[in-house]
Parts: C-alpha cells; sequence; structure tokens
C-alpha cells in the first residue's frame, strides 16, 4: 500500500474517539507500512538467538516453538527477579492517563494501545492474569488476561510501535518508564524467535564485522578518503584521520553512518576539521568502528557484547581516554549502560582532560567517555576556537533534543552553546516539544526501516509539526540534532512533512565555521552548497 | 459495566453492614475482628509488597533526566530535575511525592487539521493533590480519636482545618477538598474518552470505596450524629489493644469503619500500591552520575561479556587490513605464543 | 544494586508511621471519662440525644436565643425550657470542669462556648430575675420541665 499523502494521513486520527469494542477484544491488523519484516533464519542463527525459521508477521502461522507459552511465563519471571524496574511499573501504575497523550506513535495514529499506559498494560495484564491469585479470579475487572496466541502477536506490533523515547517516563508521576518495559518485552519476544530483521542485521554486522553495515577495515578508510578529498576540495586542507593508531592520546568512537551516509558524512567532516584544528593526538579504530548500538533494542547481553568492543580497544590501543561522537542510543548506553555493563574502565585510561583548554571532566571521571559536544563546549568558552559564524548564515536553524540524549544524560545546553557560537540565525522549536519534553523521530530503537515507512511518518508527525511551526514564523530550513538514526530518518520524514528543512549534525555547523589556519577561502559549506553573500558575487 | 461492577461492589458492602450490625449485631466481627484483620492485612501486605520489590535488584542506573546534567562548570545544572547527588535526589523525591512534580508538567495535545496544539493542563493535578492532600490530613486528623493525650500538632491541625467555624461541627476544609478532588477523579474517568477506556473495574473500585468512607465520616459528623465520647473510647480500646465490643454506636459509624478496613485490606493488592512503590522509582530515585559513579549490577558483575575481540577480528580480517595499510598488532601472536 | 540501606529504614519509617498509636499510648489502655451528672432532674432532651447531639443543639439554641430572641424551647416530650446556657444547662451542670471539660478533653474537642460564658464554678450567680416583659404576659420565671423545678410535673400549679 503507497503511503498516503501528508494531508491525508491523519483524517482518522481523533484522540477522543475510542474504539466501542474493549482493548482486550480488538486485534492488530499487520498491514503492510505499520509493521517491520521478520528476521531472516540464517542473521537468527548466526547470532545464536531461539527458532530461526522463516515466518512473517502476516502470516497467520509464527511458528512459535510448541511450549512457547512456558517459555514466555519463565522469560517474565525471570526479569522480574533481575529488573526492579519491570517488578515495580508491572505493579504501580494507576492508570491516570497522565502519559496517554504524550506518546508520537499515539499523537500520529490515534490508536489507543498507542497509549504508553495501555501499551504497558499489555504486559501488565497478562502479569496479572498468570501470576496473581485476584488476576486470575476477577480477570478482566482486575485489568487482567490470559497469555495467548494473540497476545504474543499484539505484543509484537505494539512493542515495535515505541521507540524508547522515555517521554511518557517524564510526565508519569511514578516515573513509570514505558522504554524499560519495551525494551524487556523485546527481550522476551526474542526467547520465542519473534524478532524483526532490521534490528537483527545490524546487530549481526555489529558482532562479526564491527558496525551496522558491515563496514571492512578497507572500506571504512576509503570512505574516510573520499571525505577528505572533499574537505580538500572545499577548504584546501587535507587533514590526518589516524586509524588504529597505537599510543594516541583519544580514541574517537562515532555511530558508523558517519563514515558513509548523508548527511551524517558532513557530521564527520567536521569533526575531522575540528581535531585538525586543534592538532588533537587522536584515532580512530575500524574494529571498535561502531559507537550505536542495536543490540540495545534486542537485549541487555546483545547490547553488552555489542559495547565490550569499545573499553577493549581502548586498552589495546593504550588511549588516555575515549572521545564518543554524535549519537543518540549510543549515548543512553554509554551515560547508563556502559559503566555498569562493562566498567570497570580498562586501567590505561584516566580521567579525560582536555589537551587544550586543560579542563578534567569530572563528571566522566568513571567511564573516561566525554561526548563531543562537551568537549567543542568547553573549547568555545575557552576562546580556543576561532568561529565565523557568518558562513551558516545561509541556514536558519533549530535544534532537535533527541530521546537519548535528553532523558537518558541530560545534555541539552552544550550543543546549544555551540550552536549559539557558531552560526547567527538559531530558533528554538516550541517549548513542549524541546528538552525533556522533546519528540521522537518516529524512527528510533531500530524502526528506521523502509517498510515502516507509514508509521514512521506517523510517529515522527509531533516532530514534523514543531519544525513546521518554525518553518513558517522563523524560516527555519536547517533542523541540528545530534543523533545518527535522526540524520538517517529526519531527511525522509522532513521530505514527507516539511520539505524545506534539511538536516544536519552539530559538528557540520562547526566544520562550517571554524577558521582553519592556512584554508583557502570558502566559497560553499560542506555540502558544497554556497555560503550566502558568494552567489550574489557569483 | 466496569462502573456498575465497582459500585455495585461498594453498596454491597453497606449491605453487609448493614445486615451484620444492625440485624445480626456481630458488633465484634464488624469493630473488632474486622479492623485488627485488616490492619495485619495492611501492614505485613505491604511490607512483604516492598520486601519483594527490593529482592530484585536495579541493575542500571536508568534516571528519567528532565533538566541539564552536571557537567562542565560553567554550565547550570538542573538540581531537581536532573540530580547529581543523593540530596539532590531527595529533593527530587520530595518534589514528586509532596507536590507531584511530575504530573504539574501535564499537557493536552490537540490535533486540528494536520496541526498539533499543545495546552497546560493541570487539572490532573489539582484532583490528584486535592484528593491526597486532603486524604493525609484527614488522616493525620484523626489520629485524635487514636491517641491520649492527643499530641498538640494534632489539635492545631483540627483547629487550622476548622478554621472558618462554619455550621456545627464546624465543618473541615479538607472534607470539602477531599469530595471536589474524588468527585472530580471520578468524573475524568467516567467522561474522558482515553481514561475511560483504560480504566478497569478496579481503577473505580477504590474511588467509589474511598467515596463511600468519606461520605459516610461526614455523614456521621455532620448529620447523623454518633456519640464522640464513646467512639474515641472503643477506637482507643483498638489502639491500646484492650478492644471492647462497640454498642450503643450507629451503625453508620460501623460502616465507616468496615469501608476504612476494606480500604486498607485492599491496598498491597492493588494498584493503590503505588504510596509505597513511587519511593522506589529507578527512573526518580537515582543521581544522573552515571559517568561519575559506577553502578553495580549483581548479575553481572564478574561475569565477563562474551564478544568478538580484536585479536579475532584481526584474524578475520588480516588481509582487508594489510591492503589498506592499517597497522597489524603482533601483539595477538605474542600472547598465543606465550 | 538492592540498596537494602535505603529500603529497610524506609520500611522502620513507614511502620512507626502506620503504628503510630499503638506506640503513643504505649499500649496504656485509657478509661472513659466520667463526667459528673446532676444527682436530680431531666435534661432537656434524652440522655443519648443529648451525648451526640448537644453541640448542635446549643447551637440552635445559640442562633434562637442571641439573633432571633426566642428563649422559649420546646423538647420534644414537649417540656418547654429556658433557652440560656449559662441559666440553664449550668444550673444543673453547675460544674464546667467536672462536666464538660471531662469529655471535651478525652475527644481534644475544644468548644468555643467559654469565649463568651464564665463557667459557673468559677463565680456565683444569682437567680434569674424576670423581667418586666415576663411579668406583663404572666410567664413565670421558672419553666415546667426546668431543672429548676423541684420535681418532674408540679413546678406549677
Amino acid at each position: 500500500m503507497a503511503l498516503p499523502k501528508r494531508d491525508e494521513l491523519l483524517k482518522d486520527v481523533n484522540y477522543d474517539r475510542m474504539p466501542s469494542k474493549h482493548w482486550m477484544d480488538t486485534k492488530p491488523e499487520f498491514r503492510p507500512g505499520t509493521y517491520c519484516y521478520a528476521a531472516e533464519p540464517s542473521v537468527v542463527e548466526d547470532l545464536g538467538l531461539p527458532n530461526p525459521r522463516k515466518w512473517q508477521p502476516h502470516d497467520e502461522d509464527w511458528k512459535l516453538p510448541p511450549n512457547w507459552k512456558e517459555i514466555v511465563l519463565n522469560a517474565i519471571k525471570d526479569r522480574m527477579e533481575r529488573f526492579r524496574s519491570f517488578k515495580l511499573f508491572m505493579d504501580i501504575c494507576v492508570r491516570c492517563g497522565a502519559c496517554a497523550d504524550k506518546c508520537h506513535f499515539f499523537l500520529g495514529t490515534g490508536d489507543p494501545k498507542n497509549m504508553p499506559v495501555l501499551r504497558a498494560e499489555l504486559m501488565r495484564s497478562v502479569v496479572k492474569g498468570e501470576f496473581t491469585r485476584s488476576g486470575k479470579i476477577f480477570g478482566r475487572l482486575a485489568g487482567a488476561r490470559p497469555l495467548t496466541y494473540d497476545v504474543i502477536k499484539e505484543w509484537f506490533y505494539y512493542y515495535y510501535q515505541c521507540t524508547e523515547c522515555r517521554r511518557c517516563s517524564v510526565f508519569c508521576p511514578y516515573g513509570i518508564d514505558t522504554a524499560e518495559i519495551t525494551i524487556l518485552a523485546r527481550e522476551i519476544l526474542h526467547e520465542i524467535g519473534v524478532n524483526i530483521d532490521w534490528i537483527l542485521k545490524p546487530v549481526r554486522f555489529s558482532a562479526f564485522v564491527g558496525n551496522h553495515i558491515g563496514l571492512q577495515p578497507h572500506t571504512i578508510q576509503e570512505n574516510i578518503e573520499f571525505l577528505l578529498d572533499d574537505i580538500e576540495e572545499i577548504t584546501g586542507i587535507r587533514p590526518e584521520v589516524p586509524i588504529n593508531k597505537k599510543g594516541a592520546e583519544i580514541l574517537f568512537v562515532t555511530p558508523s553512518a558517519d563514515f558513509f551516509a548523508d548527511p551524517g558524512i558532513y557530521t564527520f567532516m567536521g569533526y575531522v576539521l575540528l581535531f585538525h584544528y586543534l592538532g588533537l593526538d587522536w584515532t580512530l579504530s575500524t574494529y571498535a568502528s561502531e559507537g550505536g548500538n542495536f543490540g540495545l533494542f534486542t537485549s541487555h547481553e546483545m547490547m553488552r557484547k555489542l559495547h565490550a568492543k569499545i573499553y577493549h580497544e581502548a586498552e589495546r590501543l593504550k588511549v588516555k581516554w575515549i572521545l564518543g561522537g554524535e549519537c543518540g542510543h549510543m549515548w543512553r548506553v554509554v551515560h547508563q549502560y556502559e559503566d555498569t555493563a562493562l566498567g570497570p574502565a580498562p586501567k590505561n585510561l584516566e580521567v579525560p582532560k582536555s589537551p587544550i583548554t586543560g579542563t578534567v571532566f569530572e563528571h566522566a571521571k568513571s567511564t573516561k567517555i566525554v561526548h563531543i559536544c562537551e568537549f567543542t563546549a568547553d573549547l568555545i568558552a575557552h576562546g580556543k576556537l576561532n568561529l565565523d559564524p557568518s558562513r551558516n548564515d545561509h541556514l536558519i536553524v533549530t535544534f532537535h533534543d533527541s530521546c537519548n540524549t535528553s532523558r537518558g544524560m541530560g545534555i541539552f545546553e552544550e550543543p546549544r552553546f555551540i550552536l549559539r557560537h557558531v552560526c547567527n540565525n538559531f530558533y528554538e522549536m516550541p517549548e513542549n516539544t524541546i528538552r525533556e519534553k522533546t519528540f521522537c523521530c518516529g524512527s528510533g530503537s531500530g524502526l528506521n526501516t523502509d517498510e515502516y515507512m507509514e508509521m514512521r511518518m506517523r510517529g515522527g508527525f509531533p516532530r514534523a509539526n514543531a519544525v513546521e511551526y518554525v518553518h513558517e514564523k522563523y524560516g527555519v530550513n536547517r533542523m541540528a540534532c545530534i543523533c545518527a538514526i535522526d540524520r538517517a530518518v529526519l531527511p525522509t520524514l522532513m521530505k514527507y512533512w516539511v520539505p524545506e528543512v534539511s538536516i544536519s549534525g552539530v559538528h557540520e555547523l562547526v566544520g562550517n565555521a571554524l577558521v582553519i589556519p592556512g584554508e583557502k577561502k570558502r566559497t560553499t559549506d560542506l555540502r558544497f552548497e554556497p555560503l550566502k553573500g558568494v552567489e550574489e558575487e557569483a | 459495566m466496569n462502573v456498575v461492577a465497582a459500585l455495585v461492589a461498594v453498596i454491597g458492602m453497606v449491605i453487609v453492614v448493614w445486615f451484620g450490625v444492625g440485624v445480626l449485631k456481630l458488633y465484634t466481627l464488624f469493630g473488632v475482628l474486622v479492623p485488627y484483620a485488616a490492619l495485619l492485612t495492611f501492614l505485613i501486605g505491604l511490607i512483604y509488597r516492598m520486601v519483594n520489590w527490593a529482592k530484585s535488584p536495579v541493575p542500571f542506573k536508568i534516571t528519567t533526566t528532565c533538566g541539564q546534567q552536571k557537567s562542565l562548570p560553567w554550565i547550570k545544572h538542573s538540581r531537581l530535575e536532573s540530580p547529581a547527588n543523593n540530596f539532590e535526589v531527595v529533593l527530587r523525591m520530595a518534589l514528586e511525592v509532596l507536590a507531584f512534580r511530575s504530573l504539574f508538567r501535564n499537557l493536552r495535545a490537540d490535533l486540528r487539521g494536520r496541526k498539533l496544539y499543545y495546552g497546560s493542563s493541570k487539572w490532573l493535578w489539582l484532583g490528584a493533590i486535592l484528593f491526597h492532600w486532603s486524604f493525609f490530613i484527614i488522616l493525620v486528623r484523626h489520629l485524635r480519636l487514636f491517641t491520649y493525650p492527643v499530641p498538640g500538632p494534632i489539635k492545631v491541625l483540627d483547629a487550622v482545618d476548622s478554621f472558618f467555624h462554619i455550621g456545627l461541627p464546624h465543618l473541615y476544609m479538607t472534607d470539602v477538598a477531599i469530595l471536589a478532588g474524588l468527585t472530580f477523579l471520578i468524573l475524568r474517568r467516567l467522561v474522558d474518552a482515553k481514561v475511560n477506556y483504560i480504566s478497569h473495574a478496579s481503577d473505580y473500585f477504590p474511588l467509589f470505596l474511598i467515596l463511600g468512607l468519606i461520605s459516610s465520616g461526614m455523614l456521621m459528623r455532620y448529620f447523623l450524629r454518633v456519640d464522640l465520647v464513646s467512639v474515641k473510647e472503643f477506637v482507643m480500646g483498638l489502639a491500646t489493644f484492650h478492644p471492647k465490643a462497640p454498642k450503643g454506636i450507629g451503625v453508620i459509624f460501623f460502616v465507616h469503619l468496615f469501608f476504612i478496613s476494606a480500604l486498607v485490606a485492599y491496598f498491597p493488592f492493588s494498584k493503590l500500591v503505588h504510596m509505597v512503590g513511587v519511593f522506589f522509582s529507578p527512573t526518580r530515585n537515582l543521581p544522573n552520575d552515571n559517568r561519575r559513579v559506577r553502578h553495580i549490577n549483581p548479575w553481572w558483575e564478574g561475569v565477563p561479556p562474551k564478544f568478538l575481540t580484536y585479536c579475532e577480528w584481526q584474524e578475520k580480517f588480516k588481509e582487508q587490513l594489510e591492503q589498506a595499510g592499517q597497522p597489524i598488532d603482533e601483539d595477538c601472536y605474542k600472547e598465543k605464543k606465550s | 544494586m538492592y540498596n537494602s540501606d535505603k529500603v529497610i529504614p524506609g520500611i522502620i519509617i513507614f511502620v512507626l508511621f502506620v503504628t503510630f498509636p499503638i506506640w503513643w499510648n504505649h499500649g496504656k489502655s485509657v478509661a472513659a471519662p466520667e463526667p459528673e451528672l446532676p444527682k436530680k432532674g431531666r435534661c432537656v432532651e434524652s440522655k443519648e440525644y443529648m451525648r451526640s447531639h448537644h453541640m448542635q443543639l446549643l447551637n440552635v439554641w445559640r442562633n434562637e436565643a442571641i439573633r432571633q430572641g426566642m428563649r422559649i424551647y420546646t423538647s420534644s416530650d414537649g417540656a418547654r425550657f429556658w433557652i440560656s446556657l449559662q441559666n440553664e444547662c449550668m444550673k444543673c451542670h453547675n460544674n464546667k470542669s467536672k462536666f464538660c471539660d471531662r469529655c471535651h478533653q478525652f475527644a481534644a474537642v475544644e468548644p468555643y462556648c467559654w469565649n463568651c460564658h464564665i463557667p459557673p464554678e468559677t463565680k456565683k450567680f444569682k437567680a434569674p430575675k424576670a423581667s418586666r416583659l415576663l411579668k406583663l404576659f404572666g410567664v413565670p420565671p421558672v419553666l415546667h420541665g426546668s431543672s429548676q423545678a423541684e420535681s418532674y410535673g408540679h413546678a406549677e400549679h
């Protein structure tokens, strides 16, 4: 089914009209565009995950293992014993509904099961119905139901209609975090072989090659060479990109999309120019070549497995500390999981200290990983960068807070501080759509696949709506962000909802504005688009 | 359907009490045994719930950060929304528990055509604050019936609550407030399509139960008077473990007593555990200091991760590495030999 | 992380909070107060009614006497009484501290009668004088059924 036109997509959405049937009696409809395809058996097999087989969500028979019910119930029990969050969140929701219209998927579909409360209730009802006596006695009156085949299908449909963005958790009076429930629900579904290809393929590549799309060491290098060619053409300078260099001071890890995918490559050019300007002693690793971690969308164990190579590589290369590029879920993992999962950090790592300003990043003294925006903001604050913000005058910029860095880290001021110094036209989107209340791009948590396009456009609608507002009000034509998935999916979202707005990383704009000694007069930005003023002269 | 079931359950309770006390004269059962059993259920039940939660570890520090992290010294971090240490966590939790901070953020989204609009929507917060604070004050106020001598602060609370001297006995402000709050919460569940759709009978039941509880209390205070001294004598008997079956107190008192017994006994088995559960919430009660202080996960500690090590990877891509001129780590082979 | 260092104190605080009445009274039973009752006479209404409703009756009395000048109360059995705290109630219940206060202290109720009125045991009161108006209409200073009547039924004629 083709994607509806943008004016028609939401015509049936009404937040105050609920189905006449009880939600336990409605079933999801596996309509093209609203679900992701199942993982290929070879991928599942390679990863050693259970039940590899050929199947698709729209099939009647999902070929679950015969004892699927037992597996699921045991998996739930196991998660309850290991995660206080899960146990607690199953118990304390009062269904006040504060979260109901906070979810971008609910706002884009009007489907009641996309209200975070009901999404959690899909699991909670089973926990009550299968594990509590009161649930068995009172059944639906207590919000309980038994685990059935249809419930599994429903879980699959709706737990892959949640991007783990945590916006609901901000508004919940008890801090119930649907992301946590979704993460565990997906983990549980994996145990009976219910999974999606778009997540498991990158996971396999990450596990066996090193990064999401399986770029091999030489390919990464070639890609980087191309980017360096471009940089040379634009600035007249050819910076050096050290690869797998032992004894470097800093290991730089960024999502692999920055090596090859538009517009992430421009962000990468920004990093490289900055490091060149500073004369930084850094290195890239073609082994730990992925900051992103689709393992987080698979299971905690997979997340740990994929992330382990970063410390491992830092130890091997004997670097002093690690600098992380712009990425959303990478930073959720780095900030909230890394130290617990893989720490303490290797002994050769030291508390990060900026070699330029001497600032000691005390807040990262245990993990020893600094966000590039923290690093750059510190440089700007100390006046170490020669910036010409007028080189970004052809852009009217707004900033999109990515879910993970906002609600799972709290980095709000650093990127804004940078943006205010590297461009002259910066406008915030409306207050209720930024910072901790920011909206997801609609394609996070491994849902950025093409077969899922309708749902992506629906889920991204609240974000796009806010962009449209600043586009109309201030003429915004560029949205900066610090997330690789954002950079991958927001261009598509913008093309659909607000075609005039393009997407970039914050460091692309830094790269544009940075005045480097010995460079030639720039006439274009890093995208070969003419700078303001230059066009008129020509 | 859900509403009716909950309502029937609550009305059923009134009938049970009326029959049990009014007709069968089971004073000891309804006056002594039921309240003691209910209190025990409440205490043991909630302690069990808390211990049960605590038996599961908090494997990760998954704070929901609602404000600027503490990073560079010249960036002001949000102490309440992104606490950097335990003291700030206490502040955040206090604000959450006492002032319903998160609920105060509430917004309402409206879709007109293909434009979304957001408005501040504090009604739920107001209703919840009225309800919970009134309930708490009423509960504390009731201690004048449970204590002798009555502690001064409780007397002061009583005097403040009845400050306006409306009617006699004086009307308590909290009585009005809790009725307003509760009515709002019930109406909201009935009228708001979204909330109505997610509501179970078990969501209506406590609301109706509490409505019954406060109605019977207010009836008893303002209209169908009972002898307060007998009530206190009886309640003191319960509190000091010298229970005496009350006689000569109206059935309305037994209805009130039964409602509160039912409520506390229902507590540990229902969503009402949110009262203690909120303190356990890992997204709120942990500091956002993840990169500064390492959090330990008991079930991963000492369990090394399994992954493709560099040397294994190098073996796999040796040819490509060599072709591209990327360094080969000789240490991989040294270790093998030794 | 199980953080039992926070959970256990939390549970203790919870238990202490819930069991406040038990440890505050430390299990010491308190005898019900025994207000000193008048040796003879009847009250305006039944004992049971007075125990639970006296404050409402007094409130009505106050409003009728002060705001409407209505000074005669007809009880549910038809007996008539003066509406007056000082000159009627306190004639029999002539000791505030031994009658009123015993229960009020027990129940922690602080009536505001004594903002204006004076407890009888603190001052000697003279017998009420019949006003001219009452004389004019021939209303006796002592009413039927009043506490001042020697015995029920033959106070007057």
